[in-house]
């Protein structure tokens, strides 16, 4: 073949044979402290996200919903990187994310896995797919901070 | 696929000769909105640059050149769907307006409390939320006929659907989503017998088949330019001859009156009552050469391509493993909108790795919001087709399909490292 190969297939290779495939915490928790809810309308995906904060450490961490593999990828790793870290590290990653996705910033040493998310940027209709979970993560951390 | 010569045809549309993401550009977004020919662009420019003026009521003579060539359009619309009088079609900005015409200035003053309207569940919002607003200013009642499995029409629940309290039946020709033709005949005599109108949604037909309005039997019928290879921004109203002149004007201004007095005005003539304001006078001269470009063509063999390039999309894609398509296979009864889902792979992720291999079609709810549910998915693909699509560009989304499906299921070594 001439034309060049897509990039997108290694992006997707990696992202969805790691997580969409063998999602991580995909579940209810029995007591969450907080149980948040988001959909895109657009798109009609949807993530469940429970959280159990005690003292401002994020204890457990489970997620349910549908969608396509970047919705569900981004909250699969979101889970994986948070759990047992404390609220303020979650609140830092958050920023981090929301920057890589959304200005484009190189994600920093404390996004770990996360980075692999970096492709989405350059789809841009698809940066709210990858967001989701995360907008789920900011209603929990302030309804946690006005607890 | 001899009826068309369509190596001759993507000469003409210079949009096509581009690359998207280093490859060909593979357009199968057609049901969302048509390429332009060269023949199209060169109107819109050689009007900005020999004719530009304002129609109706200037003396000079760039403004009654531009009024005849406007003029000629509504002629060249009516000839396009088989209607007798060209004072019967208005010019609106799309099909959505005119339902939304429809749904104002008839709907407001013969629907009322108790009153009903029947739609069906393939109906694309245009023809779906004018109404609801209808009846939430007048109390009246919608209803909605089923889809069969198959993704045909259930003819039995409309028919029993229509009963006095009918005013209006609206129904879609072809579906945007299943591709599926509706029996307008039918469906119009059904109405007709307890005493409602009909309103045909064509902006899927108009482009695809070949139309006669009277053999349609509907009493409005609404399309829209862009979806035909015309420039966006048009859209057409086609109404019964004698029905407009009972409506109330739509919105108000310009154009569209008689002899204004402090105390009230008069209207002018269908179809001026319904056009107030400049028009979009460019684009509707464009349209024309989009109409000619058709005539040109023919409809009967435009049909007959679209059903010879859909017939093979459908097998093709049959062929994938885990592609299940939404809408009838006989391409007699269907166009040229091919709807389908890949088992575990969302929409949105098909169209966005088949757009790396520069094949753009559509992934998400197409505006039938009730159709999806009515078929239990969130979303599905879209590839729809038209006069320049080509068996080469068929191979081109299966490959493009068949890399998605690979990356999907297949299970590489890559992870371990």
């Amino acid at each position: 073949m001439t034309a060049p190969e897509p990039q997108f297939d290694d992006f997707y290779r990696e992202l969805i044979l790691d997580h969409f495939r063998r999602p991580r915490n995909r579940g209810e928790l029995a007591d969450p402290t907080h149980r948040l809810e988001g959909v895109n309308p657009v798109c009609g995906d949807e993530i469940q996200l429970d959280l159990l904060i005690k003292a401002g450490q994020i204890d457990d961490i489970a997620f349910t919903g549908s969608g396509c593999s970047i919705s569900q990828c981004s909250a699969s790793m979101l889970t994986e990187r948070l759990k047992g870290r404390s609220v303020a590290e979650a609140a830092k990653v958050l920023s981090g994310v929301r920057a890589m996705l959304i200005e484009g910033t190189p994600p920093g040493p404390d996004l770990g896995d996360l980075e692999s998310l970096e492709g989405v940027a350059r789809l841009p209709v698809r940066v709210k797919c990858a967001l989701l979970s995360w907008n789920v993560l900011q209603d929990g951390l302030n309804s946690a901070a006005g607890a | 696929m001899a009826h068309l010569d369509v190596a001759r045809i993507q000469h003409d549309f210079p949009i096509l000769k581009q690359e998207v993401n280093g490859r060909r550009l593979v357009y199968l977004d057609n049901a969302a909105t048509t390429q332009k020919p060269r023949q199209v662009i060169d109107a819109l420019v050689q009007y900005y640059e020999t004719t530009n003026a304002n129609i109706h009521r200037g003396i000079h003579t760039l403004a009654v050149r531009a009024t005849d060539q406007y003029e000629a359009v509504r002629g060249k619309v009516a000839a396009h769907i088989g209607a007798a009088n060209s004072a019967d079609v208005v010019f609106t900005r799309n099909t959505t307006e005119s339902i939304n015409l429809v749904a104002r200035a008839w709907g407001d003053a013969n629907v009322g409390e108790g009153d009903e309207i029947v739609l069906s569940l393939m109906e694309h919002h245009s023809n779906i939320v004018p109404w609801q607003l209808l009846a939430r200013r007048k109390g009246a009642v919608l209803r909605y006929a089923d889809v069969r499995d198959d993704g045909t029409l259930d003819l039995d629940s409309l028919r029993a659907l229509v009963g006095r309290r009918t005013r209006l039946v609206s129904v879609v020709h072809m579906s945007n989503v299943l591709g599926t033709i509706n029996p307008v005949a039918e469906i119009a005599a059904m109405a007709h017998a307890q005493g409602a109108l009909v309103l045909v949604d064509g902006a899927q037909s108009a482009p695809h088949v070949p139309l006669d309005v009277d053999t349609l039997g509907c009493d409005f019928f609404a399309f829209s330019a862009h979806k035909m290879l015309g420039p966006t921004g048009v859209g057409v109203l086609w109404a019964k001859p004698g029905l407009l002149e009972t409506m109330d004007p739509f919105l108000g201004g310009g154009e569209m009156i008689s002899v204004v007095k402090p105390e009230g005005s008069t209207w002018a003539q269908v179809p001026h009552k319904f056009e107030a304001g400049t028009p979009n006078i460019a684009d509707v001269i464009a349209f024309g050469a989009a109409l000619d470009y058709l005539r040109h063509l023919g409809m009967e063999a435009v049909r007959e391509h679209e059903k010879a390039i859909t017939a093979a999309a459908i097998e093709a894609l049959t062929r994938l493993p885990g592609v299940t398509i939404h809408g009838p296979r006989n391409v007699g009864i269907r166009g040229g909108a091919v709807s389908f889902s890949v088992d575990g792979i969302h929409p949105h992720d098909v169209s966005t790795i088949v757009d790396s291999y520069g094949v753009a079609i559509r992934a998400g709810h197409h505006c039938a919001q009730l159709l999806m549910r009515r078929l239990g998915v969130p979303a599905t693909n879209r590839a729809s087709f038209y006069i320049y699509n080509d068996e080469r560009d068929l191979q081109t989304l299966i490959e493009a399909l068949r890399q998605a499906i690979k990356v999907f299921t297949h299970d590489s070594a890559r992870t371990a490292v």
